[in-house]
């Protein structure tokens, strides 16, 4: 049987949405009859723009209310994240998972690569202090992790990557604007793969726009998003390492 | 200014004697070096412009010239085929452009090339002096139009003519202050590029085209509105001073320039990056422009309850360092940010210490105060409310500029609706509290008098370490942001250049002259 869902605003099945969006008119009776019917040509059902202002003499700003009909059977979603939130280990448990399944360090280099200068997802997984109280890799007694900061060429990453014998390597991509990652994330699986060493580590990607679905086509072993801690990368290298170790 | 917070004077005195030591060894070693950006930068201002068919600028052309022979200075060898070559200033980069070379001409008439270039300074540098003076007319003219603290917007489509409209936009709506962000690539190449751009990622670059093209319309919207309208841009990364040079040439009234960041948080060379602050400092300071420092960079990187005395240390730095480049406290936008992880308690009025507390300590600066964006999240009410508690604070100390929150930090650059919001929070919330600076004290013993003495005191403390291993040490151990950086590491260290015996740069002679420095 279907398990119909749709949005909730006070009573179930109402469909209630709440929107904001500018367009490219003045303010005014007419700019607010334009946005009520674009959210109407948009397939809700009702819509009441509750509030509009200028923006400036050409855009005006509109926050609306609308009804959808549009319902999911929520039977039939299925999560494309790396990790459900009940298997990931805490830090403790990785360590003494990692010690008894290997029985020796992760080696883990992380860096944001090419020209994106944004250091602030990899230190947010790696630095010691970790971020919003969840400790980074950098504190796992069982993981030695260097972390290269930004702007690192992909040879760069890979070479010290190879150096170091690290067992994985984490690619952190901040800016996407214009899908400047996308080539950039796709060279450094092309670099590993010229150099017959695609296999030596586990490849992971992250970052705010980064989507697990979307780091495994372009070749990596896993990408993780938005939300991510440190101990959703180590419960994935370590469960992905001992995997590995028993092919 | 009134001391609310009960600071120790002698404290204070104490950590600017610290920061003096420190600087001096750096400034030693800065008076007796140029780099390939300092020469360019000279050129710039003398009138090197433009760029052959491959994109290299005029600038980059000669002084890849004479590589090898820097150490006597660019200018002469420059002017040298100027007075050789024929023409003017236009026909001579033209003529670099298409293939010639500086070096080809022996240097000729020593006196008349001399007399030529000391031309060619005061010609540039009173180009510099009418910008300045139009700034300071226009201010005058419309003084109190402006918000206080001034309200900072930023703009980074990538393209020059993208960013126009959403400057404009912003200015229209009360912004008093338009960014351009950079391309995020920009800071660590080794030239300008030359004209205007429309592809940049996260940013657009940072071209003199590209200022003459923003400047003009802010302009547009300054006369419009009766309200000076501040243009910022970068000066920070590997080419600082040319881009201070271009700045100061455009009439750009605020530039992003730190002492230590590019070393820091971009890995450019130590050496490299104290020889290029100095000398951009003092174009900024020439040209009348406000510099913005960078420590919201310690923020974001360490945690900001734990770390706050790194920000006050690196404020007494920045100011030491933009003292010795000739630069008065007014022009010095000493950066900070409230950057505390938002679930503490009591957090708010250890970021209402830590503002108040740089308010007292630095009465003239401008202070550069910056929003919450490590904590925000896809959380767009609670970072719009973070944000109002970040306006507040501002207000309530009178930090000079204010860089605008945006709710949707951390998920994409601004939307025009973002600003718009932003704007229109900070509006309210000044407005309707505007008088609460003179009504409030703080309470003896109480929670903000104690928490701005204890970070003076961690100051102190950090200074006096920091003057004993010397600066360059400190930043090589890691002292600052958890970062190390090794002396002759990082990038651009071979654009570093002993001066010889022959040296001559008369840009950098007539700047020290008018600022008063004696070295």
């Amino acid at each position: 049987m279907a398990n119909v869902i749709r949005p909730y605003g006070d009573t179930l099945d109402d469909g209630k949405v709440q929107l904001s969006f500018t367009l490219p008119v003045p303010d005014g009776p007419r700019g607010r009859e334009a946005a009520r019917l674009s959210v109407l040509g948009w397939g809700f059902k009702d819509c009441e723009v509750v509030h509009s202002a200028a923006v400036s003499d050409e855009f005006s700003f509109y926050v609306a209310y609308a009804t959808t009909e549009a319902g999911l059977d929520y039977d039939l979603v299925q999560s494309a994240e790396v990790h459900s939130e009940d298997q990931v280990m805490s830090m403790d448990e990785t360590n003494d998972y990692i010690r008894a399944k290997l029985g020796r360090k992760i080696v883990l280099v992380g860096a944001c690569t090419g020209f994106d200068a944004h250091t602030v997802g990899i230190d947010a997984v790696m630095n010691m202090k970790g971020y919003n109280h969840h400790f980074g890799l950098e504190r796992y007694p069982m993981i030695e992790a260097y972390n290269l900061g930004a702007q690192v060429p992909n040879e760069k990453l890979i070479e010290f990557a190879a150096r170091v014998k690290a067992d994985a390597i984490l690619v952190s991509q901040i800016v996407t604007q214009k899908d400047v990652h996308v080539e950039n994330m796709t060279q450094f699986i092309e670099l590993l793969e010229a150099r017959g060493e695609r296999g030596r580590f586990v490849c992971i990607a992250g970052g705010p726009r980064i989507s697990n679905k979307f780091a495994v086509e372009l070749g990596y072993d896993a990408g993780f998003g938005k939300g991510t801690y440190a101990e959703h990368v180590a419960t994935f290298v370590a469960k992905k390492l001992v995997e590995k170790s028993l092919a | 200014m009134r001391n609310k917070l009960g600071l120790s004077k002698e404290r204070i005195d104490r950590a600017r004697e610290l920061a003096e030591r420190i600087a001096l060894p750096v400034l030693d070693f800065v008076a007796g070096h140029t780099t390939v950006t300092v020469e360019r930068a000279a050129l710039r201002l003398i009138g090197a412009d433009g760029s052959n068919a491959d994109g290299a600028p005029v600038p980059n052309l000669v002084v890849d010239q004479l590589k090898g022979q820097l150490e006597s200075g660019a200018l002469a060898p420059y002017v040298n085929a100027l007075l050789r070559s024929g023409g003017g200033v236009g026909e001579l980069n033209a003529k670099i452009a298409g293939g010639l070379k500086v070096t080809d001409f022996p240097l000729g008439d020593r006196a008349a090339v001399r007399r030529k270039t000391e031309e060619l300074v005061a010609e540039g540098l009173k180009r510099v002096g009418l910008s300045r003076k139009h700034r300071e007319a226009k201010l005058e003219e419309w003084k109190d139009r402006n918000s206080k603290p001034l309200l900072y917007l930023i703009v980074a489509t990538g393209n020059i003519y993208e960013d126009v409209k959403q400057a404009q936009a912003a200015a229209l709506k009360g912004a008093d202050v338009i960014a351009v962000i950079r391309t995020t690539a920009q800071s660590l190449l080794d030239y300008v590029p030359y004209g205007a751009t429309t592809e940049g990622f996260g940013g657009t670059y940072a071209t003199q085209e590209n200022f003459r093209i923003m400047r003009a319309a802010l302009d547009e919207v300054a006369e419009r509105e009766k309200r000076y309208i501040w243009l910022t841009n970068y000066a920070s990364g590997l080419c600082m001073p040319e881009i201070a040079a271009m700045g100061a040439i455009e009439r750009l009234d605020m530039m992003l320039n730190d002492s230590m960041y590019g070393i820091l948080f971009r890995d450019i060379n130590m050496y490299r990056t104290f020889v290029d602050q100095k000398f951009s400092r003092m174009i900024n300071a020439y040209a009348g422009i406000t510099i913005n420092t960078g420590e919201d960079n310690y923020l974001t990187t360490s945690d900001a309850f734990e770390k706050a005395n790194t920000v006050l240390a690196s404020q007494f730095l920045n100011e030491r360092f933009a003292y010795a480049a000739g630069m008065p406290a007014r022009l010095m936008g000493l950066g900070h940010a409230m950057e505390m992880e938002p679930g503490i308690e009591n957090g708010f009025l250890y970021e209402l210490a830590q503002a108040q507390m740089a308010r007292e300590i630095f009465p003239e600066a401008p202070l550069k105060y910056m929003p919450p964006t490590k904590f925000m999240s896809g959380d767009i009410f609670k970072g719009h409310v973070m944000d109002s508690m970040f306006n507040f604070i501002s207000k309530a100390t009178d930090q000079g500029i204010h860089l605008l929150g945006m709710l949707t930090e951390a998920i994409h650059t601004p939307f025009m609706m973002d600003r718009f919001l932003g704007l229109e929070s900070a509006k309210y919330v000044m407005n309707s509290m505007a008088g609460f600076s003179d009504e409030i004290e703080f309470r003896e013993g109480g929670i903000v008098k104690t928490r701005a003495n204890k970070v003076l005191e961690e100051t102190v403390v950090f200074l006096e370490e920091i003057a004993q291993k010397g600066l360059l040490d400190s930043i090589a151990q890691g002292l600052f942001a958890d970062v190390k950086r090794p002396k002759d590491g990082g990038k651009g260290l071979e654009g570093l250049v002993k001066k010889g015996p022959e040296y001559w740069n008369p840009v950098e002679d007539e700047l020290k002259k008018a600022l008063g420095l004696a070295r």
